[in-house]
């Protein structure tokens, strides 16, 4: 019996092994790393003087920074209520669908989801030209004149979060139909018999019923959009990066650009901490809705 | 009695011909958004069939005029395409494969074996849920730079690797096979990998196909990691090289369309062929029972 015991042990250390070894060396490592950088001047290759808390004071004080906190947190409010709100409309209208028309419709909004960034960057790219892009068909007649979408700091953010919701979208929406697709159908039958109309049968029952969902999509869609990078570098590319810059930008602007190591870390630590907060928070709202 | 039946019908007939008009209305409208929703893709596929001269007129036409392939033909005879597709093919199937297999491995040990140590690792997968992978890249160039390994294969897929939620997801599966099978297996002589091998796994076929493919899928688009730890244009992913060049392109947008088209046509066909492992996937990655 020993001997089994001691065989369990050693299978399990097997199986482990090769996940905590990339776990440790690529996760708990860098994590702890990245604290110990931040409070040195490094660049990004090689070793640096340490100075204590003056990357955090300087933190502080820092103009671009307190651009980046602004204009990520006001990416996270264009894209993350109202995406989710587009979503559940989405999902109300493809789950009165059945068989084959469903999956058709379901894949036209679903399919940018699987799309690399880069591509939906290039499309995006083609439809606003400010020259030949389709969309200025529809921008020429309200704005007066075509507009170069992505030169123009008040279009830069709001456009690239339309755009994020177009892209990223799909996720709430298969997540809304998996929710709508658990509430019991009798219900809705006793509701019909009753001549309930259909807004009363979705204030009623529906929005009641899709709440814990609601609740998953708008905690996942902002833990993702606070870490917004790709887009906003890719279409500001060539621009004035520093007036639309995001906080993931900022990482990479001063460790891959401008080689402070120390001070890029110092950054990473602060996005760190405000997407814990939020995780947390939002782990304290789930556990509190499920111990109702 | 009578009158009750006679009311209830009423309603029925009622509300189903109020019910047919608005459900009409309902069905065209969400024909309508599917069609505004897919238009940009729409537009491309179009673009990228087009010769660049046509492109840039001025007038709108829904179908390309003298449709063609040239941009496609160029795109693969004078551009490094073909490499960057073999990179991203080798990259994001290894990603899955490793991922896939470490997960299966790890889960089994969580769910099934008593360790050690046990409990601390599960917290602290499910704790690594909240660390904002982009917040590391700094200190993942540092790493794989100190090991010389920029602009390698491994370099690209090896922070790649940390993926705790295929682990939670695979626990659960295992989890739920009864406890009789395990026993049988045992009581036959069956050591902890055959069990693993050739009875858990096989009974989950279905999560390693959905995991495998969403994995493969996030492989395969992955932008910012690839983009740091790639020098040269021989060694980018697809997801890179399309953007990374487009200078040398200019204006030339039925090429770069036709380059974003095939960039994106792999993950497009997977999710088109499997939609349901899609769906599944993503429903269990949210905690939200398929």
């Amino acid at each position: 019996m020993l001997k089994s015991r001691r065989n369990e042990i050693l299978t399990a250390a097997v199986l482990v092994a090769p996940f905590v070894a990339i776990y440790g060396w690529l996760f708990i490592y860098p994590t702890l790393q990245m604290v110990q950088l931040s409070l040195t001047d490094a660049p990004l290759i090689g070793a640096g003087n340490w100075i204590g808390s003056e990357n955090y004071a300087q933190l502080l004080s820092d103009k671009i920074f307190h651009t980046a906190v602004w204009n990520t947190s006001y990416f996270v409010i264009m894209t993350v209520i109202p995406g989710t709100a587009v979503a559940l409309a989405i999902a109300l209208m493809v789950s009165r669908l059945r068989g084959w028309a469903q999956s058709i419709i379901l894949a036209a909004f679903f399919l940018p989801y699987v799309l690399p960034v880069t591509v939906v960057y290039v499309i995006w790219d083609w439809m606003l030209n400010v020259q030949y892009g389709v969309l200025q068909h529809l921008i020429t007649p309200i704005m007066g004149q075509p507009v170069n979408v992505w030169r123009r700091l008040p279009w830069l953010l709001p456009m690239t979060a339309l755009i994020t919701v177009w892209w990223t979208n799909g996720l709430s929406i298969l997540l809304f139909l998996a929710g709508l697709r658990n509430i019991p159908q009798e219900i809705y039958e006793a509701a019909q018999l009753d001549g309930a109309t259909r807004w009363q049968v979705f204030r009623r029952i529906t929005w009641p019923l899709i709440w814990p969902v609601t609740v998953l999509c708008l905690t996942i869609q902002l833990i993702l959009q606070m870490k917004i990078f790709d887009q906003v570098y890719l279409f500001s590319m060539g621009g004035r990066t520093q007036a639309t810059m995001v906080l993931v930008q900022y990482i990479f602007d001063q460790a891959f650009v401008h080689n402070k190591g120390g001070y890029a870390a110092t950054i990473a630590v602060a996005l760190f901490v405000i997407v814990i907060a939020f995780s947390v928070l939002q782990f304290q709202a789930l556990r509190a809705r499920s111990a109702q | 009695m009578t009158a009750t039946t006679a009311d209830l019908s009423r309603i029925a007939v009622r509300s189903s011909r109020f019910g047919d008009i608005g459900a009409i209305l309902l069905t065209i409208l969400t024909i309508i958004c599917a069609v505004v929703w897919f238009f940009p893709l729409y537009w491309a596929l179009v673009t990228s069939f087009k010769y660049e001269n046509d492109v840039l007129s001025k007038s709108f036409s829904l179908l390309p005029e003298h449709p063609t392939l040239t941009a496609y033909i160029y795109m693969l005879t004078h551009s490094r395409l073909l490499t960057w597709y073999l990179n991203s093919t080798i990259v994001a199937v290894s990603t899955t494969v490793l991922v896939v297999l470490m997960a299966a491995c790890c889960g089994y040990a969580i769910s099934q074996l008593r360790f050690p140590g046990r409990k601390l690792l599960w917290w602290l997968i499910l704790a690594s849920f909240m660390v904002p992978v982009p917040a590391l890249i700094v200190n993942h160039f540092i790493i794989i730079a100190g090991v010389q390994l920029l602009n390698t294969y491994p370099g690209v897929v090896l922070p790649q690797m940390i993926a705790p939620v295929t682990i939670i997801i695979y626990k659960q599966f295992f989890d739920s096979v009864p406890r009789d099978f395990r026993e049988a297996a045992v009581m036959d002589g069956a050591s902890e990998f055959q069990l693993l091998f050739r009875i858990f796994l096989p009974m989950n076929w279905g999560v390693t196909t959905a995991l495998a493919i969403v994995t493969f899928i996030g492989a395969w688009n992955t932008f910012l990691w690839p983009f740091l730890a790639t020098k040269t244009e021989d060694m980018m992913t697809v997801t890179v090289g399309i953007v990374a060049v487009q200078d040398a392109f200019g204006v030339y947008y039925a090429k770069l369309l036709a380059g974003a088209v095939l960039a994106g046509l792999p993950v497009a066909t997977a999710y088109l062929i499997f939609q349901r492992r899609v769906t599944q996937a993503i429903t269990l990655s949210a905690g939200i029972k398929g």
